[in-house]
């Protein structure tokens, strides 16, 4: 058994089902992110772990004790805010020391912890600080101490980061995860955040209206979606309409060419739409050399070049659909015109086939 | 900007004028009870009146206990109006107007009719009790002040998230109460507690009905017999009541640490 279990929970607010058959299993130390959209019940999920909501079904387990009934008090969890939270009528340090204080820690005890804390965070300068004399970042550090300084079981994280803003995001990120690492507890982050969710996570569990839509890795989760939504929600994709020649072969039609995916087609029979899709790093531009047989191939015009930076992304216009491709930045080469008529491949394997027609 | 900071401070004199001339007046007639000089001669004989130490101790006395009877009504009140029944908030609201709208005579006769010493509950037989009901009856006069006063700060702080914040760090709601909130609103406890302060130090009408000897009817007395002493005592209950808010101010400031307000 894990050493966080969620089993079978349901929650319901009046005749709202917000979560719905809701497993997950996280082990000790292990890091998870909660990604979806926002109203898909991430929330929800941390606040019944937190015990800020009861499930109205299922059962909650930490470390094969059952906390479904405990009030938030009595379940040893920390929690980080995304508004921070922090006491305004304490310094930085009697708010780190709050939890050790309520456990009746001794003074000594409470001294050492809360140094040790601060020099964890980096900030052991801003003790006599109080809080609106920190920066966001700061707080969001010193939030963190808190909720960690008591050494509880679990630690809950309800988008961070989401008020700061993008350099010190991900800096914080990267020292979350340190932190996490170096102390190994057991970490559930819930973001909307599909780069947070992937950059940061052992496992990324992806949710769609109170459902579990995909659990895996990262790698597996952006590689390998297992649902259309998923495919949709983590990442960019391209989706093109077609029509299967042939389900084992993995034969498809799209516009008048036709192209082969090497992943199986399953529900689909000869015949049926289906659609196609594509991450922008799969598709690249063959303009006049060629890169060998076995690759898919299709004629379009470009139809918008957008430079990122070191990234420059081009969408190019296929028939009634599009799909969008990475290029690098390459200094000594201007990219390429709009209307200008191209060829995109992408082998079989990067071709994802999803359910059903789009809609667009 | 120059422009705007000479308004603010033309806005400022008058303002200042408006408050100041009144008293000055007051003062200088305060002054000139011998004939042809001045003199403190009528602060001497207020403040050597028995009586006047008397009354102004009681009404100092019973403010405080109002108070903190407030405090401890209305601050538990509205943190749980705002975390826990949020719904509740405009009838809530509308009971503590009520003592607005009605005039104080009416409430005291309420209590006189209720409470009298052949009632189910004599409050008014003895004095003790009698004090109890007019610091209850007090307590109901400031209700408005109090409770908006306190209702404003609770809102300027994220009461529902503090308090997720210190249930999970293992707080018990005593705690979270005392600790965080309680803190957390002290400037507006302070400043219902200085409007609670002057309305009892001046009220007359439940006092007088109830028949304590407090401040109000005491004024009221020299008031209607005396001619200098009433200005002396105006000028008197105005600083003895700005020292006892500067008091309060500076006591509170200390104990909860140096957190500007
Ligand atoms: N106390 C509540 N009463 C009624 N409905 C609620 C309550 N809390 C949440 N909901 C509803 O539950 C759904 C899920 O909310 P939740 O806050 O869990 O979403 P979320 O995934 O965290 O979204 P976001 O990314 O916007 O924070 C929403 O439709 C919301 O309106
Ligand atoms: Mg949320």
């Amino acid at each position: 058994m894990a050493f966080l279990e969620i089993s079978d929970v349901r929650k319901q607010f009046q005749q709202n089902v917000v979560v719905k058959g809701f497993n997950l299993g996280i082990e000790r130390g292990e890091f998870v992110s909660l990604l979806g959209p926002s109203g898909c019940g991430k929330t929800t999920v941390l606040r019944m772990v937190a015990g800020f909501e009861s499930p109205s079904a299922g059962r909650i387990l930490i470390d094969g004790k059952d906390v479904t009934p405990l009030r938030p008090n009595q379940r040893n969890v920390g929690m980080v805010f995304q508004a921070y939270a922090l006491f305004p009528n304490m310094t930085v340090a009697d708010n780190v020391a709050f939890g050790l204080k309520v456990a009746k820690r001794s003074p000594s005890e409470i001294k050492s912890r809360v140094e040790e804390m601060l020099a964890m965070i980096k900030l052991p300068h801003l003790a006599s600080r109080y809080p609106y004399q920190c920066s966001g970042g700061q707080q969001q550090r010193v939030a963190l101490a808190r909720a960690l300084a008591h050494k509880p079981k679990v630690l809950l994280l309800d988008e961070p980061l989401s008020a700061l803003d993008a350099k010190i995001r991900v800096s914080l990120r990267e020292d979350i995860r340190a932190l996490q690492r170096s102390l190994g507890i057991t970490t559930i982050f819930v973001t909307h955040d599909q780069e947070e969710a992937l950059s940061m996570s052992d496992r990324v569990v992806v949710m769609n209206e109170g459902r579990v839509d995909q659990v895996g890795a990262p790698f597996e989760i952006y590689n390998d979606p297992a649902t259309r939504f998923v495919a949709n929600f983590v990442g960019t994709l391209s989706v093109l309409k077609g029509k299967v020649l042939d389900a084992k072969a993995g034969r498809i039609q799209v516009g008048k060419s036709e192209i082969i995916a090497s992943r199986k087609i399953i529900n689909h029979n000869v015949g049926d739409a289906c659609s196609v899709a594509l991450r922008p790093e799969a598709a690249v531009l063959e303009n006049g050399h060629d890169l060998g047989s076995g690759r898919n191939r299709l004629g379009g015009t470009i139809d918008e070049v957008s430079f990122l930076g070191s990234v420059v992304r081009i969408r190019v216009k296929i028939d009634d659909d599009a799909i969008s491709l990475d290029t690098f930045n390459n200094p000594s080469a201007i990219p390429p015109q709009r209307g200008a008529p191209v060829v995109v491949s992408f082998t079989p394997h990067d071709v994802l086939v999803l359910d059903g027609e789009t809609k667009h | 900007m120059k422009q705007s900071k000479i308004g603010a401070w033309i806005a400022f004199i008058i303002g200042a004028l408006y408050f100041i001339v009144p008293l000055i007046g007051t003062f200088e007639f305060s002054l000139r009870m011998k004939r042809g000089e001045y003199s403190f001669e009528a602060y001497r004989v207020v403040l050597t009146d028995p009586n006047f130490l008397a009354s102004f101790g009681y009404s100092v006395l019973m403010a405080l206990i109002t108070v903190i009877m407030g405090a401890v009504l209305v601050v538990p009140t509205a943190y749980w109006i705002q975390l826990r029944l949020p719904k509740l908030r405009p009838i809530v609201e509308f009971i503590t107007l009520l003592p607005l709208v009605m005039p104080a005579i009416i409430i005291v006769f309420g209590y006189l009719r209720l409470y009298n010493s052949s009632s189910w509950l004599p409050l008014t037989a003895n004095a003790r009790s009698t004090d109890l009901l007019l610091s209850f009856s007090y307590v109901t006069l400031a209700l408005p002040y109090m409770y908006r006063a306190v209702e404003t700060g609770m809102r300027s702080i994220d009461v529902r998230t503090l308090t997720e914040a210190g249930e999970i760090l293992g707080a018990s709601m005593m705690t979270i109460l005392f600790k965080v909130i309680f803190p957390n609103v002290r400037v507006a406890i302070l400043s219902g507690a200085f409007l609670t302060f002057a309305i009892v130090i001046g009220e007359f009408t439940m006092a007088s009905l109830l028949n304590r000897p407090a401040f109000g009817p005491y004024l009221q007395l020299i008031g209607a017999n005396r001619a200098y002493e009433p200005s002396a005592l105006a000028v008197i209950a105005f600083l003895v009541t700005w020292a006892c808010m500067g008091i309060i101010n500076v006591v509170g400031n200390l104990k909860s640490n140096k957190r500007p307000a």
